[in-house]
């Protein structure tokens, strides 16, 4: 009997709105515990939530990147569950009404086109950061309590670990162009679980689930699936009966782990939320923001191809981050050509922030002293060759492309008769050469124009030097 | 005559006469809470220090600020209204080591802005779960008229310190007649405002759709007067309604001449007192000769308001008060093996007897498999409830009748059987449901225990200005409000 | 007969976080029982097609802007806690 494997995703993205979704306190990462909370945020008794109305945009924003159908009347309720990271023992939330249903977004895998859908996608507040000591004791920080959060859940049209991932990398992608949530697995502004099951080829039902957490890059997410996709099978294989559990990834021994079985549903007592008024989305609201949201990825990617004369693949690579995406455009903007810029951004410049594992918008360089360096290149005033040792310096301390050329003493040497001067030089000391290349031996041409590089530095334009070799060399 | 016999326009005057001093009407407030409240046990804590302060400040302040409403009123404010740097109980164990609750209720911040004196902070049935002040983890009030008896509740520490003179004006809330209830058995004027109207922000939420902040005070005009300070849109509070707040007192005309009054027959059913019914028919009569009309009317849903507010307000408040599991404020339980351990101990060492029955309720009515047959079916009851009243107001401006089924019962007489005190609240709580205000005013004293009978008068939506100029026509036309409880000879 | 049993007590005890004895189990199943059985008035009301109400007026669209702004500090928010440690709320740890 052979199995086929079923997975849904449930997606939590945090939007950065300016202030949290409920209260005014300040929605931001990496501050010192407990400095960005109010007595909303703490559940004081008696405080009441507010609803950012940018945290509704956003989002509606995020829904509308994944096709989804945005609801006209839509409402709030409460999910009761006891935690100490839930100050108010209930999790503002969204259940029979979420802002966006219906979607699906779009992946590749092995070439082939396949639409995933989307069942839901609800706003609701991110709860505060428990750590497990290991003195018996907990400590709570609320700094991210209150942080806006979209919960975006899948329909099980997953069918590999493979399709999972490329399921979340086109969710990343999508999202971070939005503008609405940087999409940062490391800082938690992404989170994601898994649901898994294996049923026999042909049945109808699905086999019993199990739920995986902890998975911390994508990476873990399909090597959870990978391991639970055996596992599974193993135990049906045997005869075994699949119990509903929820397992964690563990990223050293690379197994998933045992958490809890579940027995029933959670009881969350989810009722609607009596201290916020519903929200009532007409056209005009859904227009509004529609007309907001930035060219997606797909787009991008076809205007490369179709505008710019880019080859799929690079056009690809380059709608691959907003970052990189819009760093592009910007070079385009000034005038830069779309190849050279492209070159130079999937060549030296993601090498590097590949080997310093950075991000585009960490490095110093800007769009405009990238567009310089290309037209100084086309210009003639910087060679290829030298233009590295400028795109080196770019990066690492960015600057003004016209002022390291000078500096560094880069100029390109494009002045014909100071060229023809140094390879007439060249060719009295040489007259082997010039006779190996007259005999035939082409090789000769590279040395003479290797000597004129050595002599000057690198800096002399290539074609202007071999067209003065060639002619000086008929002269003798 | 006391000062704290006097009106606010009359201590007004006093002031601005500078026949009194601030200080000097605050000094007498602590003097006779001091006098009484051994008696009474209305106040659960004292903001005596600040208050004197604050008297100190306006009593040197400019002229300008003698001309903010409130200059120089004192005020007593329950104890489920959040007060920053005085501490806030709800009168639980559970939160007796609140010292600071960080903020400002609105109310207590527009209260502040109008230049009134906030005195202390009144007892009241734990998180406003009860009918007599006895449910309070703090002390048992008591009510003035007789001490035997209970003020009512749950803002019976509001009414009582009224009633007894120890504060002319006071702050309660109202969830299902927690204001008009103890207004009713203790003789004062009680508002529950329309839903939407006094900001609940900083309200400590019992259930969260019935919630309401009112006054209570010894005159209509009082009352007025305050719910103008403390009503109006808040932008903490989203539930709070963006109409514009009248000039009440200028509404208390004296003159109800062509008012259409309905009378629900619901409303003087079996378990209404005879006398009870006698006193109320007796102020429709003298409306009446003031030009009202009045007809019997129907609001048949009424006899399902109890069971569904019992619903519906135990659902909400088993989610209001989970929050209270001793991890950022209130009381911790020892001795915790682990997380769930604490949240336990802590929660059934803190809560009382009564709100633990409505957590349990509540929660039961929301879990799965009941929600709909329970919560879901008592917000489509709630609907009908609401319709009545619709139905009524089209042809009608107020609707009238009593506060309560009975005057106040003795100390002790009621608590064991939660359904029979629950009945109690039958013709308050429609009232919390439609959203409608309604108002308790005094309406004579019952002829074999003495003890005050309530007058309730509701209105339609936003209407507080009707409700108010009814009540205040009734009531001048008698002399009800002018009579006060003996209290232990200190009378003066 | 009670309507809900001293299983089903502890179940609710259970999700609102109370401890409760035998004692009170049994209390609470005659309690609830007798208030449950109360309201089943509540089913001689036919109310197919009645809107639930949640809000009792009518509104719709309540939002605030988003500007951040800065109400307590840290030590305020820290003040009442029970347990604190490094700045942040201590408790006890769950039990595996």
């Amino acid at each position: 009997m052979n199995f086929e494997t079923i997975i849904g995703l449930e997606v939590h993205v945090e939007l950065k709105t300016k202030s949290k979704i409920f209260s005014p306190s300040p929605n931001a990462f990496g501050d010192d515990p407990n400095s960005n909370v109010n007595p909303i945020d703490l559940g004081y008794p008696g405080v009441l939530p507010v609803l950012n109305e940018e945290a509704v945009n956003y989002a509606m924003t995020a829904a509308m990147a994944l096709n989804c159908d945005i609801a006209t009347d839509t409402k709030f309720d409460r999910k009761n569950y006891f935690y100490p990271d839930n100050p108010k023992a209930y999790q503002i939330s969204q259940f029979d009404q979420p802002i966006g249903e219906n979607g699906y977004i779009e992946i590749e895998v092995n070439g082939e086109t396949k639409r995933i859908g989307i069942t839901r996608l609800h706003l609701e507040e991110d709860a505060g950061k428990l750590t497990h000591g290991d003195d018996g004791y907990s400590l709570v920080d609320y700094n991210r309590q209150g942080t806006p959060l979209v919960e975006i859940v899948s329909e099980p049209d997953i069918r590999t670990p493979e399709e999972a991932y490329a399921y979340l990398e086109k969710l990343r992608n999508l999202i971070q162009f939005t503008g609405v949530s940087d999409v940062k697995m490391q800082e938690g502004s992404l989170r994601c679980d898994a649901n898994i099951s294996l049923r026999p080829y042909g049945q109808d039902e699905f086999g019993v689930k199990t739920e995986l957490k902890n998975l911390n890059s994508f990476n873990f997410v399909q090597k959870g699936l990978e391991f639970e996709e055996k596992r599974q099978e193993k135990v049906l294989r045997q005869g075994g009966e699949m119990l509903q559990e929820t397992r964690r990834y563990d990223e050293k021994t690379k197994e998933t782990v045992l958490m809890r079985v579940k027995e029933g549903s959670d009881d969350y007592r989810y009722f609607p939320e009596p201290d916020l008024i519903p929200l009532y989305i007409d056209e005009d609201w859904k227009q509004r923001v529609r007309e907001a949201i930035p060219e997606l990825p797909d787009s991008r990617r076809h205007r490369y191809v179709h505008d710019l004369g880019l080859d799929e693949y690079d056009a690809s690579v380059l709608t691959n981050t907003k970052e990189m995406s819009d760093f592009f455009e910007a070079t385009i903007e000034h005038g830069a050509d779309a190849k050279q810029a492209t070159n130079w951004l999937m060549g030296d410049i993601s090498a590097y922030m590949n080997k310093q594992q950075l991000e585009l918008n960490e490095l110093p360089i800007t769009p405009e002293a990238l567009t310089k360096m290309v037209d100084l290149i086309e210009e003639g005033t910087l060679s290829s060759k030298l233009a590295k040792k400028v795109v080196t310096e770019l990066v690492q301390n960015g600057g003004d492309p016209e002022q390291i050329v000078k500096d560094k003493g880069l100029v390109q040497i494009s002045d014909e008769n100071q060229l023809r001067e140094i390879i007439t030089g060249i060719l009295d000391n040489n007259e082997q050469s010039i006779e190996d290349y007259k005999n035939g031996k082409d090789k000769a041409l590279g040395f003479l124009v290797g000597q004129v590089m050595k002599e000057t530095k690198g800096q002399a334009n290539p074609p202007m030097v071999n067209k003065i070799i060639l002619e000086e060399m008929d002269k003798r | 005559m006391s000062v704290l016999d006097l009106s606010i326009k009359q201590l007004q005057e006093k002031l601005n006469n500078q026949d009194v001093t601030v200080t000097e009407l605050v000094q007498a407030v602590y003097d006779r809470i001091r006098e009484t409240d051994d008696e009474i046990q209305a106040f659960v804590t004292l903001n005596e220090e600040n208050a004197l302060n604050e008297a100190k400040a306006l009593d040197e302040a400019n002229s300008n600020d003698q001309l903010l409403p409130l200059f120089g009123m004192p005020i007593g404010i329950k104890d489920n209204i959040v007060t920053k740097g005085i501490r806030t109980t709800c009168s639980s164990q559970i939160l007796s080591n609140l010292d600071d609750p960080l903020y400002d209720a609105t109310v207590v911040q527009k209260l502040s802005e109008a230049k009134a004196i906030n005195i202390g902070k009144l007892n009241m049935d734990e998180f406003a779960m009860g009918s007599s002040t006895e449910n309070s983890s703090m002390q048992s009030t008591r009510n003035p008229w007789n001490t035997d008896y209970v003020p009512g509740g749950s803002s019976g520490g509001s009414a009582a310190a009224v009633a007894a003179g120890q504060v002319p004006f006071a702050l309660g809330s109202d969830t299902g007649g927690s204001v008009r209830q103890p207004a009713s058995y203790c003789g004062v004027v009680g508002m529950k405002p329309t839903y939407g109207r006094v900001s609940r922000f900083g309200l400590v939420a019992f259930a969260s759709s019935l919630d309401q902040i009112g006054p209570l005070t010894r005159t209509v005009e009082d009352n007025a007067r305050i719910l103008e300070v403390i009503a109006g849109q808040d932008k903490m509070d989203s539930t709070s309604a963006n109409v514009e707040v009248p000039n009440y007192s200028d509404a208390l005309t004296g003159n109800v001449n062509g008012l259409k009054i309905a009378v629900p027959k619901e409303y003087f059913g079996d378990g209404v007192d005879e006398n009870v019914q006698a006193r109320v028919r007796q102020a429709l009569s003298i409306l009446e000769q003031q030009g009202a009309t009045w007809e019997e009317v129907s609001l048949p849903h009424s006899e399902y308001a109890v069971a569904t507010y019992y619903m519906i307000a135990s659902s909400e408040a088993s989610a209001n008060l989970a929050r209270f599991d001793g991890v950022r404020y209130g009381q911790r339980a020892e001795n915790a093996e682990d997380m769930m351990d604490m949240f336990k101990k802590s929660r059934s060492e803190g809560f009382g007897e009564e709100v633990k029955r409505r957590i349990m309720l509540g929660t039961f009515a929301l879990s799965s498999g009941y929600y709909d047959a329970y919560y879901k079916k008592a917000q489509q009851v709630r609907t009908l409830i609401k319709q009545d009243f619709d139905q009524i107001f089209e042809n009608y401006d107020v609707v009238i009748g009593p506060t309560a089924p009975t005057t106040a019962f003795k100390v002790g007489d009621q608590i064991d059987d939660p359904l029979t005190m629950y009945a109690n609240d039958i013709m308050t709580i429609p009232v919390n449901l439609a959203g409608v205000p309604g108002i308790s005013v005094p309406c004579g004293f019952h002829p074999e225990n003495d003890m005050p009978v309530g007058l309730q008068i509701i209105g339609k939506h936003f209407d507080e200005a009707t409700v108010y100029k009814v009540a205040h026509a009734y009531e001048q036309a008698t002399d009800h409000h002018k009579q006060q409880p003996q209290l232990g000879g200190a009378k003066s | 007969m009670s309507k809900i049993s001293k299983d089903q007590v502890k179940h609710v005890a259970d999700l609102a976080r109370l401890a409760i004895s035998e004692k009170e189990a049994e209390k609470y199943s005659e309690q609830l029982s007798a208030i449950i059985d109360f309201s089943e008035q509540l089913n001689e009301l036919d109310t197919t097609n009645v809107e639930p109400t949640t809000h009792v007026l009518d509104m719709k669209n309540v939002m605030r802007a988003d500007e951040p702004k800065d109400w307590i500090s840290k030590e305020d928010a820290l003040k009442n806690a029970p347990d604190q440690k490094d700045g942040q709320f201590r408790v006890p740890s769950i039990l595996d």
